[in-house]
């Protein structure tokens, strides 16, 4: 029997805000445990949430990328649940009126082209963040608490692990754009739950599902359901059934171990949360976030290809996070040629950072300094050998292109009346060479230019030796 | 000097005029605690020092003359939260604590240079309508010391009746300011909701609750929520209207004011015969003074206790989680699990109305039974607030009993807690709605005060106070004082 793999996911994604989703406290990570509070986050006796209006314009822009209708009438609700993470014991979130419902995004996978449906997005707060010590103690770290997150649902429209996978990443790039979270999955700012079940090809029904944690990266995510896929696949084909359960992933066995299993639905007794007034959203709100959102990747892909005729595999490649994109048009806007632009920004550029394992901003590169040294090699005064050193020297320590290379001595050599010296020396030197040369030995010249350049610390322009050594060579 | 005799403005005047320093009026109010507390109990924590260091900054900076309320002592309700001063709720389960910020009325009560002089018992998170549910002691009525004062703000009632302080903070959830005024005589304001910041008031129902102030006088009371009352930002259902000057209208008198009295509101079947007795004379008066009163219909009111109960405890059971035994409070010592420090700290740190009432809540949130209780009483709240609107279509104000007894025995209804629920019928109906409503003395029955509601609408307590002061001028019952009889000395 072959079977189909249904696949929904759930993903939180942390706004970045500068204060909590209901509470004056800073929304950073990375402080010491518990600096990030205040009475509000603690859950003390008496205290009440406030909205943070950015977060709901976050969410919002979210929501809209991600071509959701916006609920217009919408309100928070409690999710009630203890646990020590958890200090209202009661989340602030949103149940039956979502921030966005019916939204949708485009995926590739090997060349095919799929919707996927969103079913929800909606708003909440995160949870504190348990720490068991090595004393028998556990600590509870209150930073995180109450840090806005929205939460995407999709449909169970899935089909496929890399299906899932492919989602993931344009769920990120499309937050990405909208620049309302850092979405990294290693930062735990991103977060992904999978809900995974098989049936029978051909058949309607949905078959029990199970959802799986704990995968903290998209390979991960992709691993995960592989392995699922195949656990449930192995079980009913022996004739067992699916038990609906939770379980995790463990990233050492590449594994799935059962946590829990569901009896029923967690009641979480959700009811309208009384200390904040049901939000009203405008049109006019509406649209001023609408309007708001950047261009996104696909469009910037289209128009990179029409208007700079670059292809479309490299205006992926440049779309591929927004801060990338951003660089590459700035730098065309600084007057580098776009093919130019594309082609640092892909070749060098790309592979510092790789090798590196940096981002765009931990260099001291600029779109400036980086059209400045395209323009410098296309009017040639610095070739394109000497053009990686500037590069090099720029992207760690940042400059000025033009004042770099002069500061260096690094200014091409194409002046005849210096460069007739030091080639009529050469040729004196070569006199093998020169007979080489008449013998037909195409060599003899990569030979003779390759002595000027030694001679000149590469500085030579190569086209304009090769013309004088030529004009020399037949005047021996 | 005893403080049953003076009004805030002439507590005022004695301070301007130097008769008499802040800090005399601190410690006669102390001598008065002293004397009269054993008997009352309505003290859960006294601040004295702090009381007399404020006294004595206040007369250092000298008497506002502008500001009525400074250094006037003032008892709060032991579940609004204030800085550094115990803070209890009347629970074991925050027997020792002791918050960290104030909540904005107390910024307010400071602002005005009004002097906290203690914290005031209550019944347990404010659940309770005698103040018998405190896990600590009870409350006796100065009235008769065999009764009780009424709760859950019986402290903050029985200290004002006593004459220990001119004036006292309490919560009104579903009756919780009006039913211990009327118990004792005194006037009750339960704002509007949205009227006053709850921001720092424990939360019990949260889209109930409401902190108002207890006074011998209607204007007192009147000065008294000018104080506390506003918007706050830290508080997203506190209504925005600045500056409200609730004494405005006192003086105009109810010629032609439009007031209606329920028939709901006024059946024998239940009601003490004293209660009805009294109330029929406070329409008299009414009519004699040029108001129109006629009879009116609340036909939703019946679904009042069992709506309120539902969402109240729904609420309370969410709000009362926070209570785990994690962070602050009491936890318990017998846990060797996460569970079981839930489990037997909540067990062991709330009372029996308390754990009632989460009982009830979370059955009524829960799965299966959300749709037929919890939303059913959502849909009841609607009606019962569209009965309100209608009357106010035509009428100012509404009139009626705030109780359907005087204050009843100590020990009289503890063990029937449906019995205590339903005296709560004639007030919860107004929290539901949100509508502001006051209790004021209206005579005696059986030598024990009988209080009178005044509803109005939404946001017009003015017009409250412009006909609870007109019916004050033209009786003197608000002049009557307690005889402290009844109990042991």
């Amino acid at each position: 029997m072959n079977f189909e793999t249904v696949i929904g996911l759930e993903v939180h994604v942390e706004l970045k805000t500068e204060s909590k989703m209901f509470s004056p406290s800073p929304a950073h990570f990375g402080a010491e445990p518990n600096t990030n509070t205040n009475v509000i986050d603690w859950g003390y006796p008496g205290v009440l949430p406030v909205v943070n209006k950015r977060a709901i314009e976050f969410g919002m822009g979210a929501a809209l990328a991600l071509n959701c209708e916006i609920t217009q009438e919408t309100k928070f609700d409690r999710k009630n649940y203890f646990y020590p993470d958890n200090p209202k014991a009661y989340q602030i979130s949103q149940f039956d009126r979502p921030l966005g419902t019916s939204g949708f995004i485009e995926i590739e996978v090997e060349g095919q082209l799929k919707n996927i449906r969103v079913e929800r997005v909606h708003l909440e707060e995160d949870a504190g963040k348990n720490m068991h010590g090595e004393t028998g103690f556990s600590y509870v770290d209150l930073n995180r608490q109450g840090t806005p997150l929205i939460e995407i649902v999709s449909e169970a429209d899935m089909r496929s692990p890399e299906e899932a996978y492919a989602y993931l990443e344009t769920v990120k790039q499309i937050i990405q754009y909208t620049g309302v979270s850092d979405v990294k999955m290693e930062e735990g700012s991103m977060r992904c739950d999978a809900n995974i079940s098989i049936r029978p090809i051909g058949q309607e029904e949905f078959g029990t599902k199970t959802e799986l944690k704990n995968l903290n990266s998209f390979n991960n995510v992709r691993k995960g359901i592989a392995y699922e896929m195949q656990r449930q696949e192995k079980i009913l084909l022996a004739g067992g059934e699916i038990q609906q359960e939770t379980r995790r992933y463990d990233d050492t066995t590449g594994q799935t171990v059962l946590m829990r299993v569901k009896e029923g639905s967690s009641d979480y007794r959700y009811f309208p949360e009384p200390d904040i007034p049901p939000l009203s959203i405008s049109d006019e709100w509406v649209e001023k976030v609408r309007t708001s959102i950047p261009e996104m990747p696909k469009e910037r892909q289209i128009r990179y290809s029409q208007e700079f005729g670059i292809p479309v595999y490299d205006a992926e490649v440049l779309t591929a996070t927004k801060e990338f994109s951003d660089f590459f048009e700035e730098t065309v806007e600084k007057g580098a040629d776009p093919k130019q632009a594309s082609n640092w920004l892909m070749g060098e550029v790309s592979g510092y950072l790789n090798s590196e394992h940096v981002e765009l901003h931990d260099t001291n590169l600029t779109p400036t300094n980086l059209a400045d040294m395209i323009l410098l090699i296309e009017d040639g005064t610095i070739s394109s050998k000497i053009a990686k050193k500037v590069f090099r020297e720029l992207i760690i320590n940042g400059g000025n292109a033009k004042e770099l290379i002069h500061e260096k001595g690094w200014v091409q050599l194409s002046d005849p009346a210096k460069l007739l010296p030091i080639i009529s020396t050469i040729l004196d030197n070569n006199p093998q060479s020169i007979e080489d040369f008449k013998n037909g030995r195409d060599r003899a010249i990569g030979f003779l230019v390759g002595q000027v350049m030694k001679q000149t610390h590469g500085q030579a322009n190569p086209g304009v030796v090769n013309k004088l050594l030529n004009q020399e060579l037949i005047k021996r | 000097m005893n403080l049953f005799d003076y009004t805030l403005e002439e507590l005022h005047r004695m301070l301007v005029n130097k008769e008499i320093t802040a800090e005399t009026l601190m410690e006669k109010t102390f001598l008065r605690i002293e004397e009269t507390e054993e008997q009352i109990g309505a003290f859960l924590t006294l601040t004295k020092d702090k009381a007399l260091e404020k006294a004595r900054a206040i007369d250092k900076q000298g008497i506002d003359p502008t500001n009525v309320l400074s250094g006037i002592p003032i008892g709060i309700k032991d579940n609004i939260i204030t800085e550094g001063v115990r803070t209890t709720a009347a629970s074991k389960m925050l027997e020792d604590f002791i918050p960290v910020y104030n909540a904005t009325v107390m910024e307010k009560v400071e602002a005005a240079g009004m002097i906290p002089v203690g914290k005031m018992n209550m019944d347990e998170f404010a659940m309770g309508g005698s103040t018998e549910n405190s896990a600590f002691q009870i409350t006796r009525n100065p009235w008769n010391l065999n009764k009780v004062p009424g709760g859950s703000s019986g402290g903050s009632a029985a200290t004002v009746a006593a004459g220990q302080v001119p004036v006292s903070l309490g919560s009104d959830t579903g009756g919780s300011i009006r039913e211990p005024a009327a118990f004792t005589g005194l006037v009750g304001m339960k704002p509007t909701y949205g009227r006053v910041s709850r921001y720092g008031l424990i939360a019990f129902g949260s889209s109930f609750d409401q902190i108002g102030p207890f006074t011998k006088t209607v204007k007192d009371n009147a000065l008294v929520l000018n104080a506390i009352s506003g918007q706050d930002k830290k508080d997203s259902t506190s209504y925005a209207e600045e500056n409200v000057d609730f004494t405005e209208m006192l003086e105009k008198g109810v010629k032609g004011m439009r007031i209606g009295v329920p028939k709901e509101y006024m059946v024998e079947e239940g009601t003490e015969e004293g209660v009805l007795k009294a109330v029929k004379e406070a329409i008299d008066t009414f009519k004699k003074m040029g108001a129109i009163v006629e009879e009116v219909s609340l036909p939703h009111s019946k679904y009042g206790i069992p709506a309120y109960y539902i969402i109240a405890s729904s609420e309370a059971s969410s709000n009362l989680q926070r209570f785990d035994g994690v962070r602050y409070g009491f936890r318990t010592e017998n846990a060797r699990t996460l569970e079981e420090l839930y489990v037997n700290t909540r067990s062991e740190g709330f009372g029996m109305e308390v754990k009632r009432r989460i009982m009830l809540g979370t059955f009524s949130l829960s799965a299966g039974f959300y749709d037929a209780h919890f939303k059913k009483a959502a849909q009841a709240r609607t009606l019962i607030r569209r009965d309100f609107d209608k009357v106010f279509q035509e009428y100012d104000l509404i009139l009626g009993p705030t109780t359907t007894t005087t204050a009843f025995d100590i020990g009289g209804k503890i063990e029937d807690p449906l019995a205590m629920y339903l005296s709560d019928i004639l007030t919860v109906p107004v929290n539901l709605a949100g509508v502001p409503s006051i209790s004021i003395p209206c005579g005696f029955s059986n030598e024990l005060p009988v209080g009178m509601q005044l509803i109005g609408k939404h946001f017009d307590e003015k017009t409250i106070y412009q006909a609870a002061y007109a019916f004050e001028q033209a009786t003197d019952f608000h002049k009557k004082q307690p005889t402290f009889e009844g109990g042991v000395k």
